[in-house]
Formats: C-alpha cells, sequence, structure tokens
C-alpha cells in the first residue's frame, strides 16, 4: 500500500532558508543543502522549496542553490514561489526539481496548468490553492493570502486538475500560523471532489494534528508543514513512529 | 564507466547525481562508440511511451542498445525506459518497444476510488531473487510515478508493489533489469539499488 507522506517546505531568498530554523547539532541552517540532506535523513518524504525572492539576482542563486540540492539530497523536490510561465518550468526542471507547484501564475494564466502538463507529464504539475472561508464560502487568495480572487476554491481545485494538475497543495488561510490542526472540513471537500493526490497544508502544531489528518480523511496522501519542523517541535521521526503506532502506513 | 543513454527525452541530471553518490562515474551520451565502450548500460526515460519509442528507434539508438545487450553488456531501464523494455505498450495507441523482456505495458487498471498517477513511496515485495536486491530488504518502499505497468512478465518479475493489485516494480531477464520506480528519488534504499547494479560482475 502506498505510504502517507510527511512534507517540510522550506522558504529560501536569495539561495538561503529563512523563518530562522532552530537546530542545535546543525553549523549551517540557513543552507539548504545542509537543512535537506538533514530532512531526508530524517524520514522525510518529499520536500518542497518555495523560491520567495522579488529579484532576478535572487532568482538565479536559487535556482544555482536547488541544483546543488538535486546533487546531494535523493528524494523528490519540489519546488514553488514565481512560477508564471513554460519558461519558470524548464528553468527548475533543469536544476532538479520533480514536480513545480504553481499558484497565483495559474491564477493570472489557467493555461500554465495545461501548458505544463503537456510538456512535461501531469505528475510534474502541483496546483497549489490559498483558500479562506468569505461569508462562509471557500474561496481561493493570490499573491501569498494577500488578494482576494472571489472565485470558489473547490471548482477552482477541479478546474485546475482537469487542465493537468497532478496533484493539490490545500492551503488553509483560516488554520495556518494558528497550530490548532489541520482545516479538516475543508480537506474533506477537497478529497472528495478530485481524484488525484491532496497534500494537506496550514495549522499542524503537534504530533497529534497529524494522526488527526490521516486518521480523519482516510484519502489524503500527505501532511505538510514548516515552522514546527524547523524549530524542532515536531520531529520527523516521531512523527513517523506515532503515525506507526496508531495504524497509519508510513515509510 | 557507465553510460547514461540519452535520447532527447527527460532529465538526467538526478540519476548522474545518484550514481556520483554511490561512487560512480557515468556519462550522458548519444554517441554509439561511448555507448559500446561502456562496462554498463542505463536507459532512462520520463513521459509518454509513443514520443520515447519513437526517439529511440528514429536516432538509431534501439539498435545499438539491442547490440550491446546481446553481447551481454548489463542494461538498466528506469520507469519509462524500463517499459521500453518490452515489446509493446498500449499508452495512446500501440507503440513498439525494445522487445528485449517479454510482456506489454498497460493502463493500470484497479478500481476508481485508487488515485492514478500510482504517486508516492510504497513497499517491495519479492518475486524472486536478483543481483538488484543485494543490499535491499523485503518491504522496503521506493517512490513510484506511473499511470501504466508492465503485465505479461511472470518470467522475469523481480518485485512487485500493492496498490489495490500487485503493479510490476523491478523485471529481470538476464543482462536486462528494469525498475519502474525511481531509484534516483528512493532515498538510501534506491541508491542502494543503483548500487548493486553498478557492481553486477562478469556473472551473469
Amino acid at each position: 500500500m502506498i505510504t502517507k507522506r510527511i512534507i517540510p517546505c522550506l522558504d529560501v531568498k536569495d539561495g538561503r532558508v529563512v523563518k530562522g530554523v532552530n537546530f542545535g547539532n546543525l553549523n549551517d541552517v540557513s543552507s539548504p543543502v545542509t537543512l535537506g540532506k538533514y530532512y531526508s535523513d530524517c524520514g522525510a518524504d518529499e520536500l518542497v522549496f518555495y523560491d520567495i525572492t522579488a529579484s532576478s539576482d535572487g532568482r538565479k542563486l536559487f535556482t544555482d542553490i536547488l541544483r546543488e540540492v538535486a546533487e546531494n539530497v535523493f528524494i523528490p523536490l519540489t519546488v514553488g514561489g514565481g512560477i508564471n510561465t513554460i519558461e519558470d518550468f524548464d528553468r527548475v526542471l533543469k536544476c532538479g526539481a520533480d514536480k513545480v507547484s504553481v499558484n497565483s501564475g495559474a491564477i493570472k494564466n489557467p493555461d500554465l496548468i495545461k501548458q505544463g502538463a503537456l510538456k512535461y507529464g501531469d505528475q510534474c504539475v502541483v496546483i497549489s490553492a490559498d483558500v479562506k472561508r468569505v461569508d462562509g464560502k471557500f474561496t481561493v487568495f493570490a499573491k501569498g493570502g494577500r488578494e482576494n480572487t472571489g472565485m470558489e476554491a473547490i471548482s477552482w481545485i477541479k478546474r485546475c486538475v482537469s487542465n493537468g494538475a497532478g496533484e493539490v497543495v490545500v492551503n488553509s488561510i483560516d488554520t495556518d500560523g494558528v497550530k490548532k490542526g489541520f482545516d479538516i472540513e475543508l480537506l474533506k471537500e477537497v478529497c472528495s471532489a478530485v481524484n488525484v493526490p491532496v497534500i494537506a497544508s496550514g495549522g499542524a502544531g503537534c504530533v497529534q494534528d497529524f494522526i488527526t489528518l490521516f486518521k480523519e480523511i482516510p484519502t489524503i496522501d500527505a501532511g505538510l508543514a514548516a515552522s514546527i519542523f524547523h524549530f524542532g517541535e515536531v520531529k520527523i521521526s516521531d512523527l513517523k513512529n506515532q503515525l506507526k503506532e496508531n495504524g497509519i502506513i508510513v515509510r | 564507466m557507465i553510460a547514461i543513454i540519452d535520447y532527447g527525452v527527460g532529465n538526467l541530471f538526478s540519476l548522474q547525481s545518484s550514481f556520483k553518490a554511490v561512487g560512480y562515474q557515468t556519462v550522458v551520451t548519444g554517441d554509439k562508440e561511448i555507448i559500446a565502450k561502456a562496462d554498463k548500460l542505463i536507459l532512462p526515460g520520463v513521459g509518454a511511451f509513443p514520443d520515447a519509442s519513437e526517439k529511440l528507434f528514429s536516432s538509431g539508438l534501439a539498435d545499438v542498445v539491442k547490440e550491446q545487450v546481446a553481447l551481454g553488456k548489463p542494461l538498466l531501464g528506469v520507469c519509462l525506459g524500463m517499459q521500453l523494455l518490452f515489446s509493446e505498450s498500449h499508452e495512446y495507441g500501440v507503440s513498439p518497444g525494445l522487445g528485449l523482456i517479454d510482456g506489454k505495458v498497460v493502463f493500470i487498471d484497479i478500481p476508481k476510488e485508487y488515485k492514478i498517477p500510482h504517486i508516492g513511496w510504497n513497499a517491495l515485495q519479492f518475486k524472486k531473487q536478483s543481483p538488484l536486491l543485494k543490499y535491499v530488504k523485503e518491504g522496503d518502499c521506493v517512490y513510484f510515478v506511473h499511470s501504466y505497468h508492465a503485465v505479461d512478465c511472470e518470467n522475469s518479475l523481480v518485485a512487485t508493489a500493492e496498490y489495490s493489485k500487485d503493479l510490476t516494480a523491478i523485471v529481470q531477464k538476464g543482462n536486462v533489469f528494469g525498475c519502474q520506480f525511481h531509484p534516483e528519488k528512493s532515498g538510501q534504499v534506491g541508491l542502494n539499488i543503483l548500487k548493486a547494479f553498478c557492481e553486477i560482475g562478469g556473472e551473469l
């Protein structure tokens, strides 16, 4: 049986991991290579690198560092941030990314998913959706959650999947940063709407939150988190052991 | 020296890096002379079968690979490269493979509640001995991404992965090997499989 995946997400700016990482035993905690290897050794099933650089120089640094990560870390790598054109797909895939995650770029140009899927296959294109409840309706936000698009989230995600997105990352703005657990209600809706892998993001605060996620939604494929892994609040090896003890199949 | 055959399909960077990680140099090449001089061959591939098959045959590299295999050189097909070892694939119509292993490649036909592609880490179940399994334990997980898989290849079946039914994961027929999953993305288990392939000597 396929295992449930645990995915740490690293924000990278100008080639360095930002959002203060707190590991006593690592010398260079802002090196994507050091951190990538560390997570891979701890049992992370996949890594997401999110490029939050705004300048073109920073973008060049990002691709250089991605290449270095890909030379040293042998688990799947997903890259997001700043993906607006098919040339951006080319740029990161050439440097060793396995999947490309699109968000605002697909909202601006819904054809981007189709183009990426046609050229590189569905498995390569991940739609990442930032979702927030507005007047009780799940609504898609763009630009890192700053801009309300007015689009209903479930139908947007369905449309992206029919355009060729092979995986969906659902980031709940309502639960993000609150550390009270994943947005089960939203994730359940997405899981019953699409038949491609769904990755939960936003809200994990402790091991129990992952157990609840996989127990409540048996069809969900993965849980993604950032700060709780970076700050060592949840250790991936402990998390996996506890998932196993709870009958959830992990690697 | 190990030659990774470049016929214009896919990103060979990760594959090359992972061989380097287990201590073996590779050359990415479409040059027939270099391929002829190599000790071992890797047939990579991502994307759709018809396009890859067309490129492999029209470049003349299909014949080169078959000649080298006939001389006893070990060949490892990875992902789509593994599917190309079979006689034919039914992805977007029927197109020919190299015919080095009996069997055909068909859509993974499983109940609707199972997601396709089969994406993620899945455990290997052993069916028979193979030098590729030298450093692998039954139940070790490897990373899959595919919508088609090989069938009617019982005689060559080395390992499977369970996903509603048994999917073909590793095959071997003499000096021809194939992995449906991505060893270069399967962490230490994947590296161990590549290492085992690199260590295969003249015993085949």
